[in-house]
């Protein structure tokens, strides 16, 4: 079972951002499931975690809701994530939860990236923005991204949203089953091995009397 | 079991008035604290050492050093020193004078500090954070227990048949806690010398806290010190009091919703939820503190936050007095009940003499 989380940084009821996460999702799903993968998506609505998002951030640890979420990323063996364009870049919020989020929880993650706005003219913040974040946190970005316009949830010619979102989902699919199942990062237990070998290694120079 | 404080040192303004103590009335407040602390029957004083404002304390043994004079009883601490970016050789030096001064009144804690510029400032490298720590607490353990020391390192000029001055006091160096309020390697380097693990605790949630020591007591016994329930564990708190549990609540809220640490985020009654903070009466402070023992096992010491976020000093001195009257002797009673008797009390100059004492006659 291939477990998918879904991030989608919406801030509006209804919004097109969870609009097009769940297509993503949909799409991705078919995919798999064709290829004989069975797979599950828990959505994270990133709305509802708006304060405790910036509580985190003021604070430095997450509530009980956040570190579900946390968890829900953590145990995936792949993200999807979506945001809205603002200002020529991710929506604040989408920003600050991946500020947020532990370090290293998205090591080795394949991550399929989206965004939306209101005209095409922003469309390239999924490679000035999203790319570079994700790749900053290591994770791995699948090559095709889906930017949605407000008009194309309507257009009827050129290269419609269904076709990109279903390219985007191929890709991403083969590049979850290359990847495999992701083992979860135990980064308390990294600390404390890492620890171990070099108290060990003083040792070694400095016999303990 | 151990009751005290531990001082962060901030001169913060009382948000109810908007005025901020001096930085000499701040140092005679902490003065007035300490000796309080003694009035009252707590047993442990600590402070935090920082190198830049809003905080005065950035020479803990001078402060201290004042403190053993003006005291009789409590054991003088700190929460932190500062393993990384002070000289090894000079907080043996410090703390041996000070081990003098107080009788054998002085233990500390060590840790890395709040603040990434302290490294800079002080000509390190941050990125070296832990190997600091490593190489810096192996020479402060050998200053204090061999007479003349040869000693290459990293981090600092070597060392060539150097006697730190004066010795420590009865040939027994200062307890060391390490403290953390993160990181589990923390939790290893304490479990690995066999040294106490002082969990913060108040800045996150007790599911954390939870983890790290019983981490920390594995292995403790992994490396041979005594069994996971022996090892020494001290534990932060922090609390505001007053005898109706609502007038504390709207005491206290204006000074939590503008915290340093905290302020401005979650409210009053989330962050309570969230971690050990406790607003009310004394009672229910009695059942708060007393409860964390059901996740970190018997104890050894218990400090409490009480002096921070623009608090004025008589109302500090209050909650000393509550503190001192009506909360620690409840809990030492209730803390003894059930305390299997192998659990050790915490380590003092006394008790670590009389441990050396039986150890050269077992040998």
């Amino acid at each position: 079972m291939t477990a998918l989380a879904v991030v989608s940084g919406g801030l509006r009821e209804p919004s097109s951002t969870r609009l097009l996460a769940d297509r993503l999702d949909a799409a991705v799903r078919a995919d798999l499931d064709a290829a004989g993968v069975s797979a599950s998506s828990t959505v994270v609505e990133l709305r509802p975690l708006g304060r405790a998002v910036m509580d985190a951030m003021l604070t430095g640890f997450p509530t009980t809701s956040l570190a579900e979420a946390f968890d829900i990323l953590a145990d995936a063996d792949g993200l999807i994530a979506v945001t809205p364009a603002f200002n020529a870049s991710f929506g604040g919020l989408f920003k600050s939860f991946f500020d947020v989020l532990p370090e290293e929880t998205l090591t080795d993650m394949p991550v399929l990236i989206g965004a939306t706005g209101g005209t095409e003219r922003h469309s390239l913040v999924l490679e000035h923005a999203l790319r570079p974040m994700f790749s900053y946190l290591h994770a791995v970005v699948s090559p095709t991204g889906v930017y949605a316009a407000t008009d194309d949830f309507g257009a009827q010619e050129g290269a419609s949203l269904r076709e990109r979102i279903d390219r985007a989902a191929v890709d991403f699919s083969r590049l979850l089953r290359s990847c495999g199942p992701r083992q979860r990062r135990d980064v308390f237990a990294e600390e404390v091995a890492s620890m171990e070998r070099l108290l060990g290694s003083n040792d070694r120079r400095h016999p303990r009397p | 079991m151990q009751f005290g404080i531990f001082t962060v040192g901030d001169v913060t303004p009382d948000p109810t008035t908007g005025t901020a103590p001096t930085e000499a009335e701040r140092i005679r407040a902490t003065l007035a604290i300490a000796a309080k602390v003694e009035e009252v029957g707590l047993d442990v004083f600590a402070t935090g050492e920082h190198h830049n404002p809003p905080f005065v304390p950035s020479s803990p043994t001078t402060l201290l050093g004042f403190i053993a004079g003006r005291t009789e009883r409590i054991v003088l601490s700190t929460s932190t020193t500062l393993i990384t970016t002070d000289d090894p050789v000079k907080i043996a030096e410090d703390f041996s004078v000070l081990q003098h001064l107080s009788a054998g009144r002085t233990d500390l804690m060590l840790g890395r500090g709040n603040t990434g510029p302290v490294y800079p400032w002080f000509g390190k490298d941050i990125r070296q954070a832990v190997a600091l720590t490593v190489e810096n607490y192996d020479l402060l353990r050998r200053l204090w227990r061999e007479e003349t020391v040869d000693w290459e390192g990293r981090f600092r000029t070597p060392l060539q048949g150097f006697t730190l001055v004066p010795r420590p006091l009865d040939g027994v160096p200062p307890f060391v806690w390490h403290g953390s309020i993160r990181t589990p390697e923390i939790a290893e380097l304490a479990a690995y010398y066999g040294d106490g693990f002082f969990a913060n605790h108040i800045f996150w949630p007790a599911s954390h806290t939870e983890r790290m020591v019983r981490l920390y007591r594995q292995r403790f016994e992994h490396y041979g010190h005594g069994t996971a329930a022996q090892a020494i564990v001290g534990l932060g708190g922090q609390v505001f009091m007053r005898r109706n549990s609502q007038d504390a609540v709207r005491e206290f809220r204006p000074y939590f919703d503008n915290a340093p640490v905290y302020g401005h985020g979650p409210s009053l009654e989330e962050f309570t939820a969230q971690t050990p903070l406790t607003v009310g009466s004394p009672q229910q402070v009695i059942e708060r503190t007393l409860g964390f023992r059901d996740y970190v096992g018997d104890y050894q010491r218990q400090l409490f936050l009480v002096d921070h976020a623009g608090l004025p000093l008589k109302t500090v001195l209050e909650q000393l007095d509550m503190l001192g009257e009506d909360v620690v002797p409840v809990l030492r009673k209730e803390f003894e009940v059930g305390r299997p008797a192998d659990v050790p009390a915490a380590p003092t100059h006394e008790s670590l003499v009389a441990a050396r004492k039986s150890e050269g006659a077992d040998g």
